[in-house]
């Protein structure tokens, strides 16, 4: 196999990227090619189906489900509003008569003569799908989407909770080791996208929440804090759907890890400006990895999305496992042989210099590279 | 039975998510062996969104390794003819998430419960399981069907000439929610409809406009009989039809193979049946991945699969974690760690799942957590490898008394013969004691019950295989894929620690014997890799198959750890005192000489 490291998160000052904006079933897309769009303007909508209600008609009359139709005052595809009687049995005497009122207004989709069920659908839903980020539109799918084209900062991290957000960004601490206390989030952040530092404990999480913060971007969480904000344990990395107030970008992992230098650097030239990102996290077959995107060119030209080639000696990685994570060094020496490691097993290695001129030997699995 | 086709060279290839394996197969006297693999990324998704990219990377590999010459372009060139070509190639596929199917039937525990074995029989992970009476509301239910976005819909329900009800409203949530394929926006969702006869009509009506609805033979066609393989055989067709067709690249992979393609799973449980059938033996077969674990049973020749399909080393590790609590993870590590850190490591496997233990302490961990993914998924096993539920059974008095009911687990862990593992924690283990000790410590085996593993993973390509020839396939498995661990002898019941349980006396070909006894809490490794005889001598209480202080005598293979006595008790309680326990485990793992003595 060509690559044995994990590839790594993209931290780009400039790139081109394009976005697909899909509808969840076929809609009305109500921008053209060309069309400039920002973050929050609704490029496509859609009717999503009405809720069900089954109302068991001939259980509550007490006649046989054959005879449903025949006690029903509103026929299949007809329109009904809440408490309109539906159906109604016909006793000898008025005073014994049962009606059952509609739960719901919408319209009687089917009646059963075998189970003695009425399906009423409640009217469709409105559901309206945002360009997500600022840029232009490159194509569109008819009926079903578009691509967003931007140019701007690129920011990936390691894992997420909660949907898509916007907002300006903002660096409330010092250093990228630092952590973000609670204090730290004040009133002035409602609606921004704060960047701590090292970690962010349950007390801040709860203040992102409670000051009404559009997105907190920090090193790393503990996972006792992340089920207690959740209410329950993440057992597969599927995110995005959450709904817990703000959404929540860590980029590097579960404990307290200083935020690499240069994505720090980078968030902290980004100040100030609107930022559209996004907690979706997958880490299964179709990779999904949690962004921030800032519209806007740094400097020069934006360079195309590209996948980087193999690792080599010179490049800056971050080891991901023990017993030196979070550890960020230099890839010195790529030797190609077997090494057995403490476990026994025997895998490929990497060596790497750290800053303080001490060498580690590491499995290449268990480095990220950083990707810049 | 036909004759099988003469082949010297076989080509066969399991598209995996992440990795697509080729291997080459040539016939060498009378026997079939595996001669090269070759491997490489599998291409389904973005930016190369055709699966025979990586196919022929793979296959090209093979061809270097070989010297064999197996491709003109992107042809495979057939018949073999001296160093050109091969004469057949199969496939296996779960590339894309493999095979993801809904299942229904009327009640949870019968109808219900047969469409979920049929459908996981057939190589599907099954993604929810919908019943009248299984606890939801109406609108809960359509709600949920329309939120799944299956491969296709097994709908079943009622005896043939039965009640029709259920099954008709089961088929009005389904056309309410009006579901959609995980593949292709523009195909109707395929659906088959294996219930009540009577109701045939009905649901034709109900679901013909909205699905691409297919009858076939009821599942349940009387409360005592279950007729699994017609549903089975039509959900194999759609895969390949519908489902196949639409992932990227598959038409031209169906177009190469010779045979029709499977889905992995399928075919890992099509070469147990094979193995158990040849064998006339019980089996159990585990392949524990990264994000599901499955498990496949062969009992009395009925076989059952199940898909756990949020247990898993790591993806699915971090569920582990949560499904068998904190407490599980522990009671198997021998030192100290803060339950933050722990959690924390963990979560981070989870979001760098390719990522390996590079310490001791590291490796310990994950081999908790495999105990614990083996464990819970074969308790998911044990309870849908049942005999049929709601079945009217005639008793003796003394039956009676046993309070036996219908839809026991056909699981019975002293007729088992052999447990296989699989998967990269058991295939890949430093040492190969490592990967006996976490299954014997899961599965808790009793009696004489040898264990192997599948070094590379070759089962899915012999699954296919042994549809064309099975001799071809079983010679494959006994000497190229599957490494012989040892035996587990374990007695079922406990004794009182350091008391004597049993005496053995080993019988070895050469006439010599080896004799010992081991006690009540212990562990005993005795190495042997070929075959021999044991007789065991337990004492009162403990049972090795002949009741319980009978002596008892079996013949016994050995493998590359040997044999391992087990005294530990059935079942194994590990020491509520933290020091004892670990004290215990850091014992048993000394005696069979489990890790490096530097953390011990």
């Amino acid at each position: 196999m060509a690559h044995a490291y994990t590839p790594g998160l993209k931290v780009v000052p400039s790139i081109r990227l394009r976005r697909r904006r899909l509808l969840p079933i076929p809609g009305e897309v109500l921008v053209k090619e060309g069309d400039r769009v920002s973050a929050r303007d609704i490029v496509a909508q859609t009717k999503l189906p009405g809720k069900v209600h089954l109302v068991n008609v001939a259980n509550r009359l007490g006649i046989p489900p054959d005879e449903t139709r025949r006690h029903m005052l509103k026929k299949e595809g007809e329109e009904v509003f809440a408490n309109d009687v539906l159906a109604q049995n016909e006793p000898w005497f008025k005073f014994m008569q049962t009606t059952i009122p509609s739960p719901v207004t919408g319209s009687v989709e089917s009646i059963s003569d075998i189970t003695g069920q009425v399906m009423l659908r409640e009217p469709p839903r409105l559901l309206k799908l945002s360009a997500y980020i600022d840029g232009r539109v490159v194509e569109v799918m008819r009926g079903s989407g578009v691509v967003v084209e931007s140019e701007g900062s690129f920011i990936q991290g390691i894992f997420g909770v909660g949907g898509e957000a916007h907002g300006p960004i903002t660096v409330v601490v010092e250093s990228p080791g630092q952590e973000l206390l609670p204090e730290l989030l004040t009133e002035s952040v409602r609606g921004q996208v704060v960047v701590g530092g090292a970690h962010a404990s349950w007390e801040t999480l709860q203040k992102a929440k409670a000051v009404g913060a559009s997105g907190i971007v920090v090193g790393g969480i503990n996972d006792k804090d992340l089920r207690q904000l959740l209410g329950y344990d993440i057992g597969v990395a599927v995110t995005g759907q959450e709904t817990i107030g703000f959404t929540l970008i860590v980029t590097e992992g579960f404990g307290s890890i200083t935020m690499a230098e240069h994505t720090f650097d980078l968030l902290k030239r980004r100040q100030g400006h609107q930022a559209s990102i996004s907690g979706a996290t997958q880490i299964r077959a179709g990779v999904l990895r949690p962004e921030i995107i800032v519209p806007g060119v740094l400097e020069g030209k934006a360079s195309d999305a590209t996948e980087r080639g193999a690792i080599q000696v010179g490049d800056p990685v971050r080891v991901i496992r023990e017993p030196h994570f979070g550890v960020i060094g230099k890839v010195s020496a790529l030797p190609s042989e077997l090494t057995k490691i403490a476990t026994e097993s025997k895998v490929r290695i990497m060596e790497v210099s750290l800053g303080t001129g001490e060498r580690i030997v590491v499995p290449r699995a268990n480095v990220e590279l950083l990707e810049r | 039975m036909s004759t099988p086709p003469d082949l010297n060279v076989i080509l066969a290839t399991d598209c995996g998510s992440t990795t697509t394996k080729a291997i080459l197969i040539e016939k060498q006297g009378d026997v079939y062996r595996q001669t090269f693999r070759g491997e490489a990324p599998t291409t389904v998704e973005a930016p190369f969104e055709d699966v025979t990219c990586g196919v022929l990377n793979a296959i090209t590999e093979v061809e270097e390794l070989s010297g064999r010459k197996i491709l003109e372009g992107s042809k495979i060139l057939t018949p073999a003819k001296g160093d050109i070509g091969v004469d057949i190639y199969v496939s296996t596929s779960s590339a894309g998430g493999g095979l993801q199917m809904m299942v229904a039937g009327a009640v949870k525990t019968m109808t219900g419960e047969s469409a979920q074995r049929c459908a996981l029989g057939a190589g599907a992970i099954v993604m929810d399981v919908l019943a009248s009476n299984d606890g939801r509301m109406d609108h809960e239910k359509i709600e949920r069907i329309r939120q799944l976005r299956p491969d296709m819909i097994l709908l079943s329900g009622g005896t043939d000439g039965g009640t029709v009800s259920h099954v008709v409203e089961l088929a009005q949530y389904i056309s309410a929610a009006d579901p959609r394929p995980r593949l292709g926006q523009s195909y109707r969702l395929p659906l088959i409809y294996a219930g009540n006869k009577d109701a045939r009509d009905k649901i034709k009506e109900i679901l013909e406009a909205k699905t691409a609805l297919y009858i076939a033979d009821n599942l349940r066609p009387t409360l005592d009989r279950e007729n699994l393989m017609p549903a089975r055989h039509n959900i194999h067709d759609i895969f390949l039809e519908h489902v196949m067709a639409q992932a990227p690249g598959y038409p031209r992979l169906m177009q190469m193979t010779h045979a029709p393609i499977m889905p992995t799973p399928a075919a890992v449980g099509s070469m147990l049946e094979k193995f158990a059938r040849a064998k006339n033996a019980n089996a159990l077969a585990v392949d524990i991945g990264g994000a599901t674990t499955d498990v496949f049973s062969v009992f009395q020749g009925v076989f059952n699969r199940t898909v756990s399909a949020n247990l898993g080393m790591s993806y699915s590790v971090s569920n582990v974690l949560a499904e068998a609590g904190t407490e599980n993870i522990y009671r198997w590590l021998s030192f100290d760690i803060e339950e933050q850190d722990l959690r924390n490591r963990l979560k981070n496997k989870m979001i760098r799942p390719t990522t390996v233990p590079q310490t001791l302490q590291d490796l310990h961990i994950e081999h908790a957590v495999a105990r614990e993914a083996l464990r819970l998924a074969f308790i998911q096993h044990k309870a849908l490898a049942v005999g049929l539920k709601g079945v009217h059974q005639e008793r003796t008095i003394s039956e009676a008394f046993e309070q036996s009911s219908t839809g026991e687990s056909l699981i019975d862990m002293m007729s088992l013969n052999y447990i296989l593992g699989s998967g990269g924690i058991l295939a890949h283990s430093p040492r190969r004691v490592q990967s006996m000790m976490l299954m014997m410590d899961a599965y808790e085996p009793v009696g004489v019950t040898m264990m192997l593993v599948d070094s590379i993973f070759m089962a899915p390509h012999l699954g296919v295989l042994a549809g064309v020839h099975e001799k071809a396939a079983l010679d494959v498995f006994y000497h190229d894929c599957l490494v012989p661990l040892g035996a587990c002898i374990a007695p079922s019941g406990e004794g009182k620690e350091g008391k004597k349980a049993f005496d053995y006396i080993l019988l070895l070909p050469d006439g010599s014997k080896k004799e010992g006894s081991v006690n009540c809490g212990d562990v005993q490794l005795l190495p042997l890799e070929g075959e021999a005889k044991v007789l065991l001598r337990p004492q009162k209480g403990l049972d090795f198959g002949a009741g319980p202080g009978n002596e008892f005598s079996a013949p016994v293979t050995g493998g590359v750890a040997g044999i391992i006595f087990d005294a530990r008790g059935r079942p194994l309680r590990l020491s509520p005192d933290t020091a004892k326990r670990r004290a215990d485990l850091e014992r048993w793992a000394r005696t069979v000489d489990m890790y490096p003595t530097e953390l011990l």
